[in-house]
């Protein structure tokens, strides 16, 4: 078939991207309407403590100010998972965390605005703070939601496939090891905004930077207490997610709230600090991980403990949590496997999903483990990832449905292409190589809310003249989602990406796509997009092939023409066979849709991890380490992603290449690190992102496995290509230098001090040593999947 | 949105004698803005909240670079960090330690004035307002405590300038003018060692222009930073030494910045080494001697334990560059 495609394959920009890049396209922040109000939010400056009062009188009188509102305005809670509403926009009688919105102002400018805030009178009644995952676990300190004192547990977990204890009993080693990821947060260069507007009879629009429409729009209907019908959520262009707009937020409904009290327009655009506070990013987890191996480097068990550190509010935790021990054997046959893990609430900003959601973490404590036992087994590091890896058509232990998987060619491309084999224990001191791998869904299986709806809606309308409008609700969160959609009904159609007019991310205009989260877009939205293209071309091709007196079999969309067979310059143009169609069947519009199958295995929790088609990737990093000062420069990285097939080209290396850069920063620079309960360096100043002269050359290389239910057998791109890098820096730093940092982010004072610890005669490793002494809940023992094990142990 | 800007107004006086002038008004709270890189971000987190700021980029004597008669260089403090940066008259230890300042777009805007002056960072005070809210006010913001030493009675913001060490190593002066006059003050005079009252400046005098001596020797200046741009540093040391025919060593300065509220002297180190081959032997005590006398705190990016190894391993590596031909 591929030699087939048009367009489908072909490298170019995106269809949006001269309006972007000359600055014309309007972000949600340049959104501007007559008699327009700035609001902001009043941050709380306590982590923890009872509100006892709220004066707003002063700031009610200072001119200029239209409104002022406070939680009693809005009391209703919310959040984005059905079991964790637990969210105000506005704190109602306790704050949680340091930057939680206590009340919202409108006003005429910044100025008034900010003076207004000055003026809000909160009094405050403290709370012992909870700042660690130990003073979580604590039985002696508040409850943060609840009264009373006690552990403040979120949710934890307790999962058995196959038989543990036989595994371990079965290995000929085994290994346990303790890592901890530190957080991290997105730094999309757009910062949050929302721009309300309620109308005279009664609707209200919003605009907003988000990557989940749909369920801001179903947050608003339950908040401001509206029918979905009066209300219109619209995402312009979003400078940015990588999960940190896919929440529904405080300043959303706040706007929103404050355009109803005062009938004007007001928008709120989140300044750096206050998106830093707004957070949702990466959890830190401590994890504890043992593993059992034969003596050849098969894994024989694996039992996974995993401590989530998740800030004040639910948000997508619950199945953050999950994601932490879901995915281990999406790249490895791992015949037994126990997972333990817990969620703790403490008085931080609320941890969510972050590109890769819950699974670079784990990845990185199990690609680290894997490449101290290669060590411990004298086997080489790729060899022990081909040796377990997981093969296609296959279901995992945990039941994951694996179909495509080119994991082996990943490995053996990016080996080959960066000459691992003969660098790796080769080079000089401190300079070094590390191999590590990755898999990531394309697209959650499930819904976050229940429904038996689908997941993503296309509809295409036909002018007579020949033009074509695509509506989706994706947002196009900079990843090319729109590109990507322009792309596949073009290829339907034998037309051009840019021919196609498209219309995205908005309720009221566009059918639901659930958004742009966990790398579902592409599989999901791509599929009904390919649905709904086929019906039009089917109309176009039936009328066609009754006024040409032939089988609609023969004819062929493509170069505009609906042409009969190879015979090009055949049949007739595009417009006039779109004429025939309305002529013979009424209006073309058609619509597509797609609901991933049914997959979810037979326990609670089956529900995270599985996805119709998972992506693969390799990843090899070359580094120099100064063994004096302990800095890092990477030099190159090597990159293999089976992406099943690339419908761009230019934005799946695109993709690959913001993985890469965003797997760096958080390897050597990125934490969320606190003074206590205080964030310490809420800018991009103290919190650091690598910049250009930072950034390594980066050769990416495109694997395609043609997933059979892919549209047009693709997966996803834009979360897999993150996680092998950070453990492949890891690596690549022992490789330099002997010493291991089993705690992200790899800075220059843990390098020099395992240096020194080596020098000491230590074993030069830096890390946590111990998990929490904390009782999970008992073990839910699952059967493994009916066939599992046949082609899994040839010995 | 970014912060907003809190009200002020704006004044360019084209003479020195007017700058002086409204300087020295005690009705008004005047701050002078180079190129604005610090300062504006300062205001808008309500660090300071000076009611008129006045720029002197009208004031031409205060702009370029040139040598006198005696040889020196004359750096005015409204020339662009980027001119000092790519400029062949000044010496090319000035020329680099202007290069690893900020980001190229600061460079741009950024003064030598305002990188001389560089009011003293602590990652507890360069924060906003409601930061600081949250975080109690420290000594420097009204508070009565400083954050980074709790018992002590005195602030420990860094001096983050990469300019000073190398203009103290290399024995330069700054001078200052005000309505009283002009005085002339060497570099390393400049600077107190205190993080509230950082130099040795009355609120009404203006520094005009650096003046470098020639330069009899070698000199280097290493700036120790997480990312190859925008970052303040870690850690610079500045390094000048001057060698006799024999191949000893005449001189030494060893100034290191990055490290307390002043750029400070390694006077031991520098001792030590006058009169002495640079062998590695000598530069390895040297370096120890030059990391013994400081303790940085854990107010910047990194802790105090790393910036304090780190002090020996760069002082090594800079008398290594100097040494040159010598080791």
């Amino acid at each position: 078939m591929a030699d087939t495609f048009t367009v489908i394959g072909r490298p170019g920009p995106r269809v949006d991207a001269m309006e972007q890049t000359m600055g014309r396209a309007m972000y949600t922040d340049d959104l501007k309407l007559p008699g327009m109000l700035v609001g902001r939010l009043l941050p709380s400056t306590q982590a923890h403590a009872v509100i006892k009062s709220i004066d707003t009188s002063g700031a009610e009188a200072l001119d200029g100010v239209k409104a002022v509102i406070t939680g009693a305005d809005l009391p209703i809670t919310y959040g984005i998972l059905p079991i964790s509403q637990d969210e105000n926009a506005l704190a109602t009688d306790r704050v949680r965390y340091i930057g939680e919105p206590v009340a919202a102002v409108a006003a005429i400018d910044a100025q008034t605005a900010q003076r207004a805030l000055d003026l809000i009178d909160v009094r405050f009644e403290p709370l012992d703070q909870v700042r660690t995952l130990d003073e979580a676990l604590a039985h002696d300190l508040p409850l943060i939601h609840g009264e009373g004192e006690g552990q403040n547990l979120h949710r934890s977990a307790a999962l058995e496939f196959g038989d543990v204890d036989e595994g371990f009993g079965a290995a000929d080693h085994v290994r346990e090891d303790v890592f901890f990821y530190k957080g991290s947060t997105h730094t999309a260069l757009e910062t949050h905004a929302a721009l309300a507007s309620y109308s005279a009879d009664g609707k209200l629009t919003l605009w907003s930077s988000t990557q989940v429409p749909h369920y801001v729009h179903r947050t608003l209907e339950k908040v401001l207490e509206m029918p979905s019908g009066r209300i219109r959520v619209i995402a312009p262009p979003v400078g940015g997610g990588f999960g940190g707009k896919t929440d529904p937020f405080s300043h959303e409904i706040a706007a929103c709230k404050l355009s109803m009290v005062t009938g004007r327009p007001v928008k709120i655009t989140l300044n750096r600090e206050e998106v830093f506070y707004a957070h949702r990013g990466r959890h830190p987890v401590l994890m504890w991980v043992r593993t059992g191996f034969e003596s050849n480097g098969r894994i024989t068990a694996m039992h996974f403990k995993t401590f989530l550190d998740g800030g004040a509010y639910g948000s997508y935790g619950v199945a953050t949590l999950y994601y932490t021990g879901a995915l281990q054997t999406s790249t490895y046959q791992i015949p037994n496997y126990r997972f333990e893990g817990v969620r703790v609430f403490t008085n931080k900003p609320v941890c969510g999903p972050k590109r890769g959601h819950g699974t670079p973490q784990p990845r990185f404590a199990l690609e680290c483990q894997l490449d101290k036992a290669a060590q411990d087994l004298g086997i080489d590091p790729a060899a022990i990832r081909l040796i377990n890896a997981v093969e296609p058509d296959s279901m995992t232990v945990n039941h994951l449905r694996i179909t495509s998987c080119a994991l082996t060619e990943t490995i053996d491309r990016v080996v080959e292409a960066s000459g691992f084999s003969s660098k790796h224990g080769e080079l000089p001191r401190g300079r070094g190589v590390g191999l590590a791998v990755g898999a990531y869904m394309s697209g959650a299986g499930l819904p976050i809310y229940w429904n038996d709806m689908p997941q993503s809606e296309v509809q295409i309308k036909v002018d007579r003249g020949g033009g074509v409008t695509v509506y989706s609700m994706a947002a196009d969160i900079g990843q090319g989602s729109t590109s990507m959609l322009a792309t596949v009904v073009a290829e339907c159609l034998g037309l051009e990406p840019s021919d196609m007019n498209m219309v995205t991310a908005d309720t009221d205009l566009t059918p639901v796509d659930l958004g742009s989260y966990s790398s579902r877009v592409t599989f999901m939205a791509g599929n009904a997009a390919l649905d709904a293209g086929d019906r039009v071309r089917n109309r176009v091709f039936t009328a066609v092939a009754d006024k040409l007196g032939i089988d609609p079999e023969e004819l062929v969309a493509r170069h505009g023409r609906i042409e009969v067979g190879t015979d090009s310059g055949s049949g007739m143009p595009w417009p006039e066979a779109v004429r025939l169609a309305v002529a013979a069947s009424g209006p073309l519009i058609e619509s597509g849709s797609y609901r991933a199958p049914e997959l979810a295995g037979p326990y609670r929790g089956s529900g995270v991890g599985i996805s119709p088609a998972y992506s693969y990737s390799a990843c090899v990093v070359e580094l120099w380490c100064d063994p004096d000062t302990g800095m890092v420069s990477i030099e190159r990285v090597w990159l293999a992603h089976d992406i099943g097939r690339a419908i761009n080209p230019l934005l799946v290396e695109g993709q690959i290449e913001g993985g890469v850069y965003m797997g760096l920063g958080e390897a050597l620079f990125e934490e969320h690190a606190f003074r206590g309960a205080l964030h310490k360096g809420p800018s991009f100043l103290d919190y650091k992102t690598p910049t250009t002269l930072d950034m390594p050359p980066v050769e990416c290389i495109i694997v395609e496995s043609d997933d059979p239910e892919g549209p047009f057998g693709a997966k996803e791109v834009g979360q897999g290509p993150l996680l092998p890098v950070i453990p492949a820096v890891a690596n690549a730093i022992h490789d330099a230098l002997g010493v291991r940092i089993d705690e992200t982010p790899f800075t220059p004072d843990k390098i020099v001090a395992a240096m020194r610890d080596v020098s000491r005669g230590g074993t030069g490793r830096i890390g946590p040593d111990r998990v929490p002494d904390f009782e999970f809940p008992p073990l839910t023992r699952v059967e493994p999947p009916d066939g599992f094990g046949a082609g899994f142990r040839a010995s | 949105m970014t912060m907003p800007l809190p009200p002020f107004s704006y004044v360019t006086p084209s003479t020195l004698e007017e700058a002086a002038a409204i300087l020295s008004d005690p009705e008004r709270h005047v701050a002078i803005v180079g190129g604005g890189t610090d300062l504006v971000p300062k205001m808008k987190r309500r660090q300071t909240l000076p009611s008129t700021l006045m720029s002197l980029a009208q004031i031409h004597e205060m702009h370029g670079i040139r040598i006198d008669d005696d040889g020196n260089c004359i750096i005015g403090a409204s020339t662009r960090l980027s001119e000092i940066a790519e400029s062949s008259l000044v010496p090319a230890v000035v020329s680099a330690a202007a290069r690893a300042i900020a980001s190229p777009q600061i460079r741009n805007t950024a003064t030598l004035g305002g990188n001389l002056c560089l009011d003293t960072r602590c990652n507890y005070i360069d924060m906003s307002a409601t930061w600081r809210e949250a975080s109690g006010y420290c000594l420097k913001d009204g508070g009565d405590t400083c954050w980074v030493a709790p018992r002590g009675d005195r602030c420990w913001a860094i001096s983050s300038t990469d300019l000073a060490p190398v203009a103290i190593a290399l024995n330069g002066s700054v001078r200052l003018m005000s309505t009283r006059g002009d005085r002339s003050v060497s570099a390393e005079n400049l600077y107190r060692n205190d993080g509230i009252s950082y130099l040795d400046k009355q609120p009404d005098e203006i520094l005009i222009e650096l003046s470098l001596p020639p330069l009899g020797g070698r000199a280097t200046y290493l700036k120790l930073r997480r990312r190859g741009s925008i970052d303040f540093p870690l850690l610079g040391i500045a390094c000048a030494v001057e060698m006799d025919d024999d191949g000893l060593c005449v001189s030494a300065r060893i100034v290191v910045g990055g490290i307390a509220p002043a750029p400070l002297r390694a006077t031991d180190a520098e001792t030590y080494l006058t009169g002495k081959e640079l062998t590695p032997q000598v530069i390895e005590e040297a370096a120890k001697r030059t990391s013994q006398p400081f303790r940085p705190q854990d107010n910047t990016d990194m802790g105090s334990r790393y910036r304090k190894w780190m002090i020996a391993v760069y002082a090594e590596k800079a008398l290594n560059d100097v040494a040159g031909d010598n080791v």
